[in-house]
């Protein structure tokens, strides 16, 4: 072990040594607010979800289709070649059940994440997407949603789409 | 292979993990480094370059961090460079340092790592939401912890492992990092399987006691080439193998169940140290632990067990320290703590120390000769891989 | 068809919104905690210095950046220094016009390594000078931290 481990035993704080002001602190708000475009694929990508209609790209030296769609295929290294319209159903790969929020709060209804393999891409390709219908407890949850579970997406009206992927409310169970 | 130095480790240093520190960066860094010389017996005025790993920016809440932290290491006036792959980072500064002299410009490097997470606020979790991609992820509210559960059930699910074994790995490491002095203030302790699984669950498969703490830390190591181990030490730990390797961020398109990147990054390790029988080969691993289910996915992926079979290694005691194969003999990140880069730097430290014969408490039973630190990062992304052997 | 083709409706590229919505709270460190209580408390400057070179630091540093060794002992500083250089500010963070232009200066103090980044105020007339002599003025009511100094300025004034 370090020999002069000793010689910096360190100055562990408390919350409360803060709060009370025991030590001095200075506070900073980054102000970083920022405007990212969307890009040719996933601006096409939405614009189908705005029209209830799953986009994916297709590479030709592969044959693989993939979500979310990107315009180049990463394995071939080249531009991939054409928009596929995909099912609005798919799989579970996996999922969880969340009680935290992305601040560390905590929620008593938990949200439900999982990848969604989608019908119509290559195998085993999917996307990220919350299940809903399937309860409001762990226990519920646990014995509703299994992996391999047949899903379908559930989109919002028409009128209220914006071209984002919560245009998609969540994907819920489906006889399969 | 061609390179033109052998590099040996020739001294580590580590502060106390906290999980709020009052020492800025700089300094945990300084206490870090000077403490890695010192047990070196040498001076930063023989270090001919420094390297620094450090996790995002936005937990200190400085940007360029490896710019300001450059004093504190002692990065100023000599070649000095950051490195960076998320989590991979503390044993990727390793690999940096390792190239440095390999590569036969210098005769020595000093690397640190230094991870202060308590500035942000309100959580540094809220600075982990921005790894997820801005379009198609963030707007389902996502947190760190889903990408973990979604990884952790799917290996589960393939599997069969039930959550009590799982639980097995905090219950191991969080026993034997009570024997480290660095250890954070009320992370390690004596737990049961039912403590495990009976602590809150954050987000299912995912228990409170099943995920690593935020920690401020910094950890140092001192790289040398054979010229100067040979002067300075009787006792050279040598660099062996190194290993990394990185898989595509489009992390719903590939089956999380098994760290195939981890696996890539093994082999080039062990190509390098002529290793053709890791299982027999490696005496001891510090595998990457931030979630109890990681050290068993990582074993896999390491090659120390074939694909499904890390839990029954476990179960059967072989990775405890009195075992086979001891598995994270510090405690680990879940026994320890977890300040990103200098956790895995922590890793490669503990290799040296164990390999010397001088952990303390903590020395394995078995007789070891070569031993391995591993880490992981960015979304499921990143295997990195050091085999140290005397 | 590929990476380089045009969108056939350009509409459908759009600009997402969004922030990395977190602040920090930072320790001032060791040093730091030490020379922000005297400022704050004893309206005093204090710098940190090395028990083996010698030299003073202000900030005052944990360690001796040259001789990497723990700066142990502390030395008060006369809040008295020199105008080493500086600028003159007419526009603020978000570049609006500031009604009055702000001096920054970097102020440094005999005997000590580095030095303050600070305002300076009442320079008069003639304005600042590169060479110049100032003072510390404090604010009456300190929090502990570098602006618990109101500004610099011209000794004499």
């Amino acid at each position: 072990m370090s020999h002069h481990l000793k010689e910096f035993p360190g100055v562990p704080l408390k919350d409360s040594d803060i709060q009370e002001g025991k030590v001095l602190t200075t506070r900073w708000e980054v102000k970083a607010e920022y405007a990212w475009d969307t890009g040719v694929a996933l601006g096409e990508f939405f614009a189908g979800l705005k029209d209830g209609r799953i986009l994916a790209r297709q590479c030709d030296r592969c044959g693989r289709i993939v979500v979310p769609p990107r315009m180049f295929c990463e394995w071939c290294h080249r531009p991939n070649d054409r928009w596929v319209e995909v099912k609005d159903t798919g799989r579970v790969n996996t999922f969880s059940v969340s009680f935290v929020l992305w601040d560390a709060s905590r929620v008593k209804v938990p949200s439900v994440p999982a990848v969604i393999e989608i019908d119509g891409c290559t195998p085993g390709v999917g996307f990220m997407h919350l299940l809903g219908n399937v309860g409001t407890t762990l226990e519920e949850i646990l014995a509703r949603v299994k992996i391999g579970m047949p899903v379908k997406a559930v989109w919002r009206p028409a009128s209220e789409r914006t071209g984002a992927i919560t245009d998609i409310v969540h994907f819920v169970p489906r006889e399969g | 292979m061609g390179y033109k130095n052998r590099v040996a480790v020739l001294g580590a240093g580590l502060t106390k993990f906290m999980r709020r520190a009052q020492e800025t960066g700089k300094e945990l860094c300084f206490e870090a480094a000077r403490m890695a010389l010192d047990s070196a017996g040498l001076e930063l005025k023989d270090m001919e370059a420094v390297v620094m790993s450090t996790a995002p920016d936005a937990f200190d809440g400085v940007h360029m961090k490896g710019e300001y932290l450059a004093d504190g290491a002692g990065g100023f006036r000599r070649p000095y460079m950051r490195s960076y792959v998320g989590g991979g980072s503390g044993v990727f500064s390793v690999i940096h340092g390792w190239y440095h002299v390999a590569s036969g410009h210098f005769d020595t490097c000093l690397v640190v790592a230094e991870e202060k997470m308590s500035p942000c606020m309100p959580h540094p979790q809220a600075a982990f939401n921005a790894i997820y991609d801005q379009f198609t992820e963030r707007p389902l509210g996502v947190n760190l912890l889903w990408i973990f559960a979604l990884e952790m059930n799917r290996y589960m699910q393939v599997h069969k492992i039930p959550l009590e074994t799982i639980s097995l790995v905090s219950v191991k490491n969080k026993k034997n990092g009570l024997d480290h002095p660095c250890a954070q203030a009320g992370i390690p302790g004596e737990y049961t399987v039912k403590d495990i699984m009976d602590s809150e669950v954050l987000v299912w498969p995912v228990h409170r006691l099943m995920v690593s703490p935020v920690t401020d830390a910094a950890a140092a190591v001192v790289l040398v080439s054979e010229r100067v181990a040979k002067r300075m030490t009787d006792k050279p730990v040598w660099v062996e193998g190194v290993g990394w390797h990185l898989d595509s961020s489009y992390w719903t398109n590939r089956d999380l169940y098994y760290p195939k990147y981890v696996e890539y990054a093994a082999r080039m390790a062990y190509r390098m140290a002529v290793i053709t029988d890791p299982r027999k080969e490696i005496h001891l691993a510090e595998v990457y632990d931030p979630f109890a289910y990681k050290e068993l996915h990582h074993m896999e992926g390491l090659l120390l067990a074939d694909k499904g079979e890390a839990p029954r290694l476990l179960e059967k005691g072989v990775t405890q320290r009195d075992g086979d194969l001891p598995v994270c003999p510090s405690g680990g990140l879940m026994g320890v703590g977890n300040p990103i880069a200098a956790a895995g730097l922590m890793k490669v430290a503990e290799v040296f120390w164990q390999l010397r014969g001088e952990a303390g408490a903590r020395q394995v039973s078995r007789p070891v000769k070569r031993g391995l630190a591993q880490a992981w990062g960015d979304l499921m992304q990143v295997g990195t891989v050091v085999v140290l052997g005397v | 068809m590929g990476v380089t083709t045009k969108p056939n409706r350009l509409e459908k590229i759009r600009t997402w919104r969004g922030s990395v919505p977190v602040w920090h709270q930072y320790t001032l460190g060791l040093a730091g905690e030490r020379f922000f209580r005297e400022l704050k408390d004893r309206g005093r400057l204090m710098a940190s210095r090395c028990p083996r070179c010698g030299a003073a630091y202000l900030l005052p540093k944990l360690y001796c950046p040259a001789c990497f060794v723990a700066c142990e002992e502390w030395v008060e500083i006369k809040p008295r220094g020199v105008v080493d250089t500086f600028t003159v500010l007419h526009e603020g963070l978000e570049e609006e016009e500031l009604k009055e232009p702000v001096v920054v200066a970097f102020v440094t103090f005999p005997g000590v390594k580095g030095g303050l980044v600070h305002r300076l105020g009442e320079v008069g007339r003639d304005g600042p000078a590169v060479g110049m002599e100032v003072e510390m003025v404090l604010r009456p009511e300190r929090r502990g931290g570098l602006d618990d100094i109101l500004y610099f300025r011209p000794v004499g004034k």
